[in-house]
C-alpha cells in the first residue's frame, strides 16, 4: 500500500517536474533574447494512426510548432503559459478544478478566452506538450458517473488523507471524481467489473445486488464514458486485475461507448491508459437481438451510416465480434435498449441474460486476446 | 382663307418667352441662375487678366412679391478687367453681345448668361440695371439701362462718369429680381463653396439676405495661365465655316490655306492631307467648287492624322490648383489629383481633370459625393444624367477597395472651347464617348492611387495591431514563465520588442 501511494505522489512530482521545464524552457528563450517556441505532436487527423500492439490511436511523427514569432501563434502561446501556470498552482496545491472553472479563472488573469472550445483546446495543447492528461493537472469535466461495489479506498485529497471509504456505502453509488479516482485501492471481494452504459440499468443492477451475487464492482457510464472514468476502470483493471465487463444499448452508439473504453478514442490519441485493451463487449449484441427475441426499433439512416463508418474503423478489425455484430444489425436492420429484457420481466436481465453473457464472453473475447499475448 | 402673319421676333424676345431654356425655370431656381451667371462673369473678368478674382456679392430684400417670393436687389462687385465704356450698353443690354465669341475656354459660352439674369430682372421688376465699371483708367463709367426687348437693344436711362481718383479697376453691376431665396438657399450655398473649392485663388464673399455672410478666402495667389485663342480645328468644321474662310481668305493655294487657317496643321500635314484628299497643293482654294467643298469638308473629317488640338486655348486649373482648392474647402485625409492630357470630340479640344478625396473632412453620406465642374462652374443640377455620374456608376469599386459607405468625394472637372452641355441651363454633360473615355480613365488613374493608399493604411493598421499584440502578450508569458519556472527576475524582453517594432518598419 505504501508503495502505491509513493506511485500517486511520484506521479504528481513528475507532473509539476514536466510543467516546470516548459516554464523553464520558455523563460530561458526570452533571458536568450529569443521569441520563445515548443514543438509538440500534430493531433491533426492525418497524424493519428491506430497502434496495433497498444490497441489504441496513437499520434505519428508529425511534429507542430508554436512561435511567439508568429503573430497568430502569440495568443495561444501565451494561454499555454498561462494554463501551464494555473495547472501548476492547482497541482502543487492539491485543488481541483473543473473544464468550465479554467475558462472563467483565465478571466481573473485577464488571459480571455473567446469561448469554452478554445480554452479546453489550449488544455488538451499542455496534455500534448506534457504527455500528462488533465487529470494530472487536477482539472476535470463536468460529467460524473458512479461506482458502486465492495472496494475499500483511502482518500489523498487534502483533508481526507488515510480515511477509507467501502464503495457500497452509498446505494446511489459513489460519484467518480477527483477524491475517488485518486485514492488508493485497498481491498476487495469483487472478481469483475461491470460497465453499464446507463444510470438507470445501474440502479436496477443495485437493487437487485448484481454486486454481491455475480462479485461485481459495477461502474456507471452515463453514455459516453468520461476520460476520468476511462483511466479508472483501467487502474481498476491493472491494479486489481479484475476482468471488464461492459453492458450497452443494442445500437451502433452502444456498440461505440464499448469500444472507446476497450481502444480510445482519436481525441485522446496523444495520451496513454486512458483504455482498457483486455476490457468485453458483453452485449447487447445483434445477435443477441434474435437468440432473445428482444422488442426492437428500425434502424435510422444515421444509424446505418455510423455502421458502414465503424466497419472500416481500425479499432473494430482486430476482434472478429466487431465485425460478425456489424454484418448481423445491417442484415436485421433492428436495434434495441438495455430495458428491452423488461419484456420478460424486471429480473430477467439480471438473472439469466448477465449470467449466460458473463461465462459465454471471455471465450469468444478472450481468444484472439491470447493469442497476441 | 385666312392669312398668315410673319414677324421677326428679335434675340432678346425669343429669350424672353423661352427663358426655361437658360435655367429660369421657377422662382427659386431663377435666383440661384442669376447669382451664378453674375459671379461666372466676374470671374472671368478677373481670370483673363490673371489677377486673383475679388468678389463680392451682396443679395438683400427688398419686397414680398406674392405669396411665396420676393424681390430682391443683387449687387455683384468684382476687380476684373473692366469694361470700356462704349461698351457697357450692349455688354449688358443686348443678348448675344459678348467678348465670349472665340475658340478659347470661359465661363459663359454664349453671351447669354448675365443679360439673361438683368433680363429676367427686368421682367419681373420692370427696373432698370446699373452698372459701374472702370479698367482702371482714369474715370468710372456708371450707367442705368433697360432692354428694349422687342428691338434688343439697350436703353440708356442715365450715365454718369466720376473721376477714378484711386485707381479702381473692376465692375459693379446692380439690379433687382424676383425670386424665392428661402427655398433656393442650399444650392446657392452649395454653388459658393465649389466654386470656392475650383477657383482656390478667389475671394468670394456672399451676404444673404438675412445678413448672413458667407466669405471664402483665397488659399493661394497662384493662377493658372489664362487662355490664348485658337483657330478652329480641321475635325470641328463645317460647310459654313469653310466657305467664309475662303470668302476672307487671301491665301492663293491649298497648303497656306490649310496652314493658315487650321489648328496645327504645318506643311507636313497639309502636304499629306492634300494627297489623302485628291486635291493638288496648288489649287486656289477661292476655285473650290460647292462640291468640292463639301467633299473637303467630309475629307478633314475623315482624316485621321491631324494632331489632336493643343491645350493653349484651354484653362485648366492644374493638378496643383485643384489639390489646393480640395484641401482648402474639404480637406480630406488623403488626395489624388489628376489631370489627362487634351482630347478632343467633334474638333473641340477638352481637359478632364479628376480627383478624389478620401476621410477628414469629406462626410460620410452612405454614397460618393461628386461635384461635378465644367470650365470651373459647378454643375448642381441633374447629376444623375451626367456622364460623370454614369462613368462613376460603371466603375468596379470592389476592384479598388472602394465601398460607397466610405468618406469619398469625387471631383470632376471638364474644360472645353465648348463644353458638351445637354441644355443651355449647363446643368449636365452629355454622354459623349469621347468625354466619357477620359472621365473613365481619368477615375480609374486616381481610384488606382486610391487603393493604393487604402491597402497601405490597411498595412499600417494592421501593422500597429501587430505590434499591439507582441506589447500585449510578450509581457504575460515573461511573467508567467517566471513564475513556471522558479525565477525571481523577469527575463529582459526589450530586446526582443524592439525587435518585432524594427521588423515592424521595415515591412511598411
Amino acid at each position: 500500500m505504501a508503495q502505491k501511494k509513493a506511485k500517486i505522489t511520484e506521479r504528481k512530482q513528475e507532473v509539476l517536474k514536466g510543467l516546470k521545464a516548459f516554464g523553464t524552457s520558455v523563460y530561458n528563450q526570452l533571458d536568450q533574447g529569443v521569441f520563445p517556441s515548443v514543438n509538440m505532436p500534430s493531433r491533426s487527423t492525418e497524424n493519428i494512426t491506430y497502434d496495433e500492439r497498444l490497441r489504441q490511436y496513437i499520434l505519428g511523427e508529425k511534429i507542430v510548432g508554436r512561435s511567439t514569432r508568429n503573430i497568430r501563434h502569440i495568443k495561444p502561446f501565451t494561454q499555454l503559459a498561462w494554463v501551464a501556470l494555473f495547472s501548476n498552482e492547482l497541482t502543487s496545491q492539491r485543488k481541483t478544478s473543473t473544464l468550465r472553472d479554467v475558462y472563467y479563472s483565465a478571466q481573473a488573469y485577464e488571459m480571455t478566452f473567446s469561448d469554452q472550445q478554445e480554452s479546453n483546446n489550449i488544455i488538451t495543447d499542455l496534455e500534448t506538450l506534457t504527455g500528462f492528461a488533465r487529470e494530472d493537472f487536477n482539472i476535470f469535466p463536468e460529467e460524473r458517473s458512479a461506482i458502486f461495489g465492495d472496494l475499500d479506498v483511502a482518500y489523498t485529497v487534502p483533508g481526507y488523507e488515510g480515511k477509507s471509504v467501502n464503495l457500497t456505502s452509498h446505494p446511489d453509488g459513489v460519484l467518480i471524481g477527483p477524491a475517488i479516482t485518486s485514492s488508493e485501492f485497498l481491498k476487495t471481494s469483487a472478481n469483475k467489473i461491470i460497465a453499464i452504459e446507463k444510470g438507470a440499468l445501474f440502479t436496477r443492477f443495485i437493487e437487485e445486488s448484481v454486486h454481491s451475487k455475480h462479485k461485481s464492482l459495477l461502474i456507471s457510464c452515463g453514455g459516453q464514458a468520461p476520460r476520468q472514468t476511462r483511466s479508472f476502470i483501467r487502474r481498476l483493471h491493472d491494479e486489481l486485475n479484475l476482468p471488464v465487463f461492459i453492458l450497452t444499448d443494442g445500437d451502433p452508439w452502444g456498440m461505440h461507448i464499448a469500444q472507446v473504453i476497450i481502444s480510445g478514442s482519436a481525441n485522446a490519441a496523444h495520451l496513454r491508459d486512458l483504455n482498457t485493451p483486455d476490457a468485453v463487449w458483453s452485449g447487447v449484441w445483434a445477435s443477441d437481438i434474435i437468440e432473445y427475441k428482444l422488442p426492437t426499433d428500425p434502424l435510422d439512416e444515421v444509424d446505418i451510416k455510423r455502421l458502414y463508418e465503424l466497419q472500416k474503423d481500425p479499432r473494430y478489425q482486430n476482434d472478429p465480434i466487431w465485425q460478425r455484430e456489424i454484418k448481423t444489425f445491417l442484415k436485421i436492420r433492428r436495434k434495441t435498449e438495455l430495458e428491452a429484457f423488461s419484456r420478460y420481466g424486471l429480473t430477467y436481465i439480471v438473472d439469466k441474460y448477465l449470467p449466460t453473457k458473463l461465462e459465454a464472453v471471455p471465450d469468444v473475447a478472450a481468444g484472439p486476446d491470447k493469442k497476441k499475448k | 382663307m385666312s392669312q398668315a402673319t410673319f414677324e421677326e421676333m428679335s434675340v432678346s424676345d425669343f429669350f424672353y418667352r423661352n427663358r426655361d431654356i437658360a435655367g429660369l425655370t421657377n422662382p427659386s431656381r431663377s435666383i440661384f441662375v442669376a447669382i451664378r451667371e453674375v459671379v461666372e462673369n466676374s470671374l472671368d473678368a478677373a481670370e483673363s487678366q490673371k489677377i486673383p478674382p475679388d468678389v463680392y456679392v451682396r443679395l438683400s430684400f427688398e419686397a414680398e412679391a406674392t405669396k411665396e417670393t420676393q424681390i430682391y436687389k443683387l449687387r455683384v462687385q468684382d476687380n476684373g478687367c473692366g469694361i470700356q465704356p462704349q461698351f457697357i450698353p450692349s455688354a449688358f443690354g443686348q443678348v448675344l453681345y459678348g467678348s465670349k465669341y472665340k475658340l478659347k475656354q470661359a465661363r459663359g459660352t454664349f453671351g447669354l448668361g448675365g443679360k439673361m439674369a438683368v433680363l429676367y430682372g427686368q421682367i419681373t421688376t420692370h427696373k432698370p440695371v446699373l452698372v459701374t465699371s472702370s479698367t482702371g483708367q482714369e474715370k468710372i463709367y456708371s450707367f442705368k439701362l433697360m432692354i428694349d426687348i422687342q428691338r434688343n437693344k439697350p436703353i440708356i436711362l442715365d450715365r454718369k462718369v466720376i473721376t477714378n481718383k484711386d485707381n479702381w479697376r473692376g465692375t459693379v453691376i446692380e439690379f433687382t429680381l424676383e425670386g424665392d431665396y428661402l427655398r433656393a438657399m442650399p444650392k446657392i450655398i452649395e454653388y459658393f463653396k465649389q466654386t470656392a473649392l475650383v477657383n482656390p485663388y478667389a475671394n468670394i464673399t456672399f451676404v444673404d439676405p438675412k445678413g448672413r455672410l458667407y466669405k471664402f478666402t483665397r488659399a493661394t495667389s497662384v493662377m493658372p495661365d489664362p487662355p490664348t485663342e485658337t483657330l478652329p480645328h480641321p475635325y470641328g468644321v463645317d460647310v459654313e465655316l469653310l466657305q467664309r474662310l475662303i470668302q476672307v481668305t487671301t491665301c492663293t493655294n491649298m497648303s497656306t490655306f490649310l496652314r493658315q487657317h487650321f489648328h496645327r496643321v504645318g506643311e507636313i500635314t497639309a502636304q499629306k492631307f492634300l494627297d489623302f484628299a485628291g486635291l493638288p497643293v496648288s489649287k486656289n482654294p477661292k476655285k473650290l467648287s460647292h462640291e468640292e467643298i463639301v467633299k473637303l469638308m467630309q475629307n478633314l473629317k475623315r482624316y485621321k492624322d491631324f494632331l489632336p488640338p493643343d491645350a493653349s486655348c484651354l484653362s485648366p486649373l492644374g493638378e496643383e490648383l485643384l489639390k489646393a482648392g480640395v484641401m482648402k474647402e474639404l480637406n480630406p485625409e488623403y488626395l489624388v489629383v489628376h489631370q489627362r492630357k487634351p482630347s478632343t470630340y467633334a474638333g473641340h479640344p477638352f481637359i478632364v481633370e479628376m480627383a478624389i478625396a478620401y476621410g477628414g473632412g469629406v462626410p460620410k453620406t452612405g454614397n460618393f459625393v461628386i461635384y461635378r465642374f465644367a470650365n470651373k462652374i459647378p454643375l448642381l443640377y441633374d447629376e444623375a444624367s451626367d456622364v460623370a455620374y454614369k462613368v462613376i456608376s460603371a466603375m468596379t469599386w470592389r476592384r479598388y477597395k472602394v465601398t460607397p459607405d466610405m468618406p469619398i468625394a469625387i471631383l470632376i472637372h471638364v474644360c472645353s472651347t465648348k463644353v458638351p452641355y445637354k441644355t443651355v441651363g449647363k446643368e449636365f454633360i452629355s454622354d459623349r464617348i469621347e468625354v466619357r473615355k477620359e472621365e473613365a480613365n481619368a477615375i480609374r488613374e486616381v481610384s488606382r492611387q486610391l487603393s493604393h493608399f487604402l491597402t497601405r493604411q490597411e498595412h499600417v493598421h494592421m501593422e500597429k495591431k501587430r505590434l499591439s499584440i507582441f506589447n500585449k502578450y510578450l509581457p504575460r508569458i515573461a511573467e508567467f514563465s517566471t513564475t513556471l519556472s522558479g525565477q525571481t527576475k523577469r527575463p529582459d524582453i526589450d530586446k526582443l520588442l524592439k525587435s518585432v517594432q524594427k521588423y515592424g518598419t521595415e515591412e511598411s
